[in-house]
């Protein structure tokens, strides 16, 4: 059967729905972040999906979906820099990577 | 008709009052010299203005003199000049007001000649003097209500003249707040006039009538509330409370104002616009029971008064009351007549009241009087002839100008012709025990033994209006029966003066009988006395009003304002913020739930709509 | 990309991305996650995107997985000890997660684009889709890229200061 864009884009909202999860049930921090990374990938693998789906006049996908990939894998390899530096700050602080011992910020 | 005299008599006083008040203040003497002259020469020429007058009338019936100087003028909308008109309204009231006024100001030169205030005294009388001419020479409405207000103005320094002490300062404030309450009714009747008519000038009012709507509900609520103004001037019902309060005044003002003149504004100022109140005949009727019933009230309350200016301020209510009642009874001639003959015996009554009370170091209670016919023998025969002519002697003034009120209610109302006639006893019985108990029987206290004839300065108007008094109605009843236009005189009937010379016979009698010889009074009516507590009435209205309005305020505030808007609006943000506060769970993954709970939401909105 | 290929790199992806989920072990959830990322590198590269895809495997499996395990092992973390489990959270957390699930389901139904095939390329030329994104990138794109390359120099400058230790 053919592949078609709805089969990417399941694909994509799936993995998306395993990160969110992960986000909601995990406890450590670190995993936490992990899917976050995850989720961010879903939406990457989405983009190229409608990048291939609208070809152009000149027969060619339409790039600029694949630059916005590009500039979301850097940025989030920054992120992923600062938010990894906190959490060892966090850890030198706390000495815990449990998400419920930072729990302080409430009522 | 020389216009220059016309605005010299309305404008000399006024000169002399600025004199007075801004440069002569130091000089009493000074002051009350500047104060009689200016007073003796505005008699002089309206008298003048009189012989002029009555000469053009002769060549011409229908001669009016009108002057005027233009001061707001917007075009057709609203014009308001300064004016004078002369006809023969204005100009017997001219007399009356010059004649009385030159009186008087010789009169207080002795009276107030040891006042410590003298010079503000007669600067204030002139003042009041150009207020007075200046409501009886004007030609529009705006003019004489800057005038009436002037002259409440005037009568409240007067009253006050005496301000230190606290029962004078709280009289002058009452006279002045009464009659301010009158004015805004007159003023409001004044508007409406003004939008019905389009003119305020009574002469431009008085032509454009054949034209206008009558319609009658907007007329009758008009007339009345001009009426209004005339109520708190002339110190009807129910705003007479301050009159009996204004003798705290000195007596010459009690004789000048409260007696012949500013008092009787309201009755002049009915009389020059009664082309208006002809048109109005259930205004009529109002004003004329209002008059009637302010006349017998009045009356029964003096009966049991014992300060000698008190009985005499309720008897000029009294009369007032008459007055009123006449121009009610469509017969404003005779008002006018009553009015002009009133002046005379009215004021001469209160100077020798005056004289009376100057000699006897103060003294004002009736009860501590007595035995002083011998002893000021002038004053005596003065104040005899005044009392006679108040009374309705038969053939004195008074007789014949009563006489004309009484025949206009007996063809109008006999109601109200029975309360006149009955008003009438009612006179004559507590002028009685007035004159008895003052003059006759044996002195009752230190001073009345003391009491003898004043200076020529003060007796001599006595006199001069003792003559007044007896003669006044002779030959001039002609000048009033045709005194105003569209009015005509009662028909005359020989009931009426029979009548009404049985009711001053038996309250001529009735009074000598029961207080003739008496140490004290025998007869006591507490509501009569106590003028039917119409002040304990008044005051617990405004305090129960004010009462009222400050816990309503109170209320507002604290619940309304304070509750609602201030503690409300702060409680509602503490509120929102209460709730809101449990979303902060401090929890890393409540808030992912959250987030992803409000995404599936959404998803879920945009996928059914 | 044929069929089979399609279906075996999907099922790859999201199996090892439940694994990342599942594991009690942060290292073995790390390395699932690389794998995971080799999937999607592959399935990019089914899609004609194969500059994406070698990017994803140089700078995400590479670098970032990278340092992911070195924070995990500075760190020192252990299997995560079994704690007492909130049911409330673990069934909102399934709730919110099957909705979406549902969602995705029901909104993919009625996306009517989605169901027809990709449209084919080119065949005789090669697709230099290299060339392409940068040209986009430099031109089209130009400041934007200018920017992230600030943010990049921003987030070194705090990652710095970030670990520095407090002197004593």
């Amino acid at each position: 059967m053919n592949i078609t864009l709805n089969h990417y884009l399941a694909v994509s909202g799936l993995l998306f729905t395993i990160g969110f999860a992960g986000v909601l049930l995990r406890r450590n921090i670190i995993i936490i972040f992990m899917c976050l990374e995850l989720m961010l990938n879903a939406a990457n693998l989405s983009l190229v999906a409608f990048s291939r789906y609208n070809v152009g006049a000149d027969g060619l996908p339409n790039y600029n979906a694949q630059v916005l990939v590009f500039f979301i894998i850097t940025v989030a390899a920054a992120e992923v820099a600062v938010g990894l530096a906190i959490i060892v700050a966090l850890f030198r602080a706390r000495a815990t990577t449990h998400v419920e011992d930072i729990a302080t910020l409430k009522f | 008709m020389d216009s220059n005299l016309v605005w010299f008599i309305l404008i000399n006083p006024l000169i002399a009052a600025v004199l007075v008040h801004a440069c002569l203040r130091k000089l009493p003497g000074t002051c009350a010299a500047v104060s009689v002259l200016s007073s003796v020469l505005g008699l002089v020429a309206g008298i003048g203005v009189w012989f002029s007058f009555s000469q053009a009338i002769g060549h011409n019936p229908d001669h009016k003199f009108a002057d005027e100087v233009p001061w707001l003028d917007f075009g057709t909308a609203l014009r308001v000049p300064i004016g004078v008109v002369v006809d023969h309204l204005s100009a017997v009231m001219v007399l009356v007001v010059t004649g009385v006024g030159a009186l008087i100001h010789i009169y207080s030169l002795i009276y107030m000649g040891t006042d410590s205030g003298k010079a503000r005294f007669f600067g204030n009388l002139s003042l009041f003097m150009f207020s007075m001419l200046g409501i009886v020479l004007a030609n529009n409405f705006a003019m004489m209500f800057i005038f009436w207000e002037l002259v409440g103005l005037s009568s409240y320094l007067l009253i006050g003249h005496w301000f230190t002490r606290n029962t004078a300062a709280d009289a002058a404030n009452k006279a002045f707040i009464t009659n301010r309450i009158g004015d805004f009714g007159f003023m409001l009747g004044i508007l409406m006039v003004w939008a019905w008519a389009g003119s305020l000038v009574f002469a431009d009012i008085e032509q454009a009538i054949p034209e206008l709507n009558k319609n009658a509900g907007f007329l009758t609520g008009a007339v009345l509330l001009i009426f209004c103004g005339a109520v708190g001037k002339s110190a009807q019902l129910p705003l007479h409370v301050w009159l009996p309060d204004a003798m705290e005044g000195p007596t010459p003002v009690s004789a000048l104002i409260h007696a012949a003149t500013m008092v009787a504004a309201g009755v002049y100022m009915l009389a020059r616009v009664f082309f208006l109140v002809a048109l109005s005949p259930p205004a009529q009727g109002v004003i004329a029971w209002i008059g009637m019933l302010t006349a017998l009230l009045a009356a029964l309350m003096a009966t049991q008064q014992d300060d000698i200016k008190r009985i005499l301020a309720y008897s000029t209510l009294s009369q007032l009351g008459y007055m009123i009642s006449a121009i009610g009874l469509a017969a404003p001639g005779a008002a006018m007549f009553h009015l002009f003959t009133h002046a005379f015996f009215k004021a001469l009554l209160f100077l020798g009241a005056g004289a009376i009370i100057h000699h006897l170091h103060h003294e004002q209670d009736i009860w501590r009087m007595g035995g002083l016919k011998g002893s000021m023998k002038w004053t005596f025969r003065a104040f005899t002839a005044g009392y006679l002519a108040i009374i309705g002697f038969p053939f004195l003034s008074g007789f014949w100008s009563k006489d004309a009120i009484l025949l206009a209610a007996w063809h109008g109302n006999k109601l109200l012709f029975l309360l006149a006639l009955f008003t009438a006893f009612l006179t004559a019985y507590y002028m009685t025990r007035l004159w008895v108990v003052t003059f006759f029987g044996r002195p009752r206290s230190e001073a009345a033994e003391h009491g003898h004839d004043g200076p020529l300065m003060m007796t001599g108007p006595l006199v001069v209006l003792a003559v007044l008094s007896i003669i006044s109605a002779w030959g001039t009843k002609p000048l009033f029966e045709h005194m105003i236009e569209g009015a005509t005189w009662p028909a005359h009937s020989i009931v009426v003066p029979i009548l009404a010379t049985l009711a001053f016979a038996a309250g001529l009698v009735g009074g000598w009988i029961l207080y003739i010889g008496k140490e004290r009074d025998s007869i006591l009516i507490p509501a009569f006395k106590n003028k039917f507590y119409f002040d304990e009435l008044y005051a617990a209205l405004i305090a129960g009003t004010q009462e009222l309005l400050a816990s309503l305020s109170s209320y507002i505030d604290k619940w309304v304002i304070d509750g609602v808007f201030v503690r409300g609006l702060s409680g509602a943000a503490w509120a929102c913020g209460f709730v809101l506060r449990f979303f902060q769970f401090g929890n890393l993954q409540g808030y992912s739930f959250l987030f992803g709970a409000g995404v599936v939401a959404l998803i879920l909105y945009l996928l059914v709509t | 990309m044929s069929p089979i290929l399609f279906w075996l790199f999907a099922f790859m992806t999201l199996v090892f991305g439940v694994a990342v989920v599942a594991n009690r072990n942060p290292v073995a959830s790390a390395l699932s996650l690389v794998v995971c990322f080799l999937g999607l590198a592959a399935l990019f590269a089914g899609l004609d995107a194969f500059f994406v895809g070698v990017i994803q495997i140089l700078v995400y499996a590479g670098a970032v997985m990278v340092l992911f395990l070195f924070i995990i092992m500075l760190l020192d973390l252990r299997v995560e000890a079994r704690r007492k489990i909130n049911p409330l959270a673990y069934a909102g957390g399934g709730a919110v997660a099957l909705l979406f699930a549902a969602e995705l389901w029901l909104v993919l139904k009625r996306f009517v684009p989605g169901h027809s095939p990709f449209p084919d390329l080119p065949t005789g030329a090669k697709i230099d889709d290299v060339r392409a994104i940068g040209t986009t990138l430099f031109s089209t794109h130009n400041l934007p890229f200018q920017v992230v390359g600030v943010l990049i120099l921003v987030a070194t400058i705090g990652v710095v200061i970030l670990s520095k230790r407090e002197l004593k």
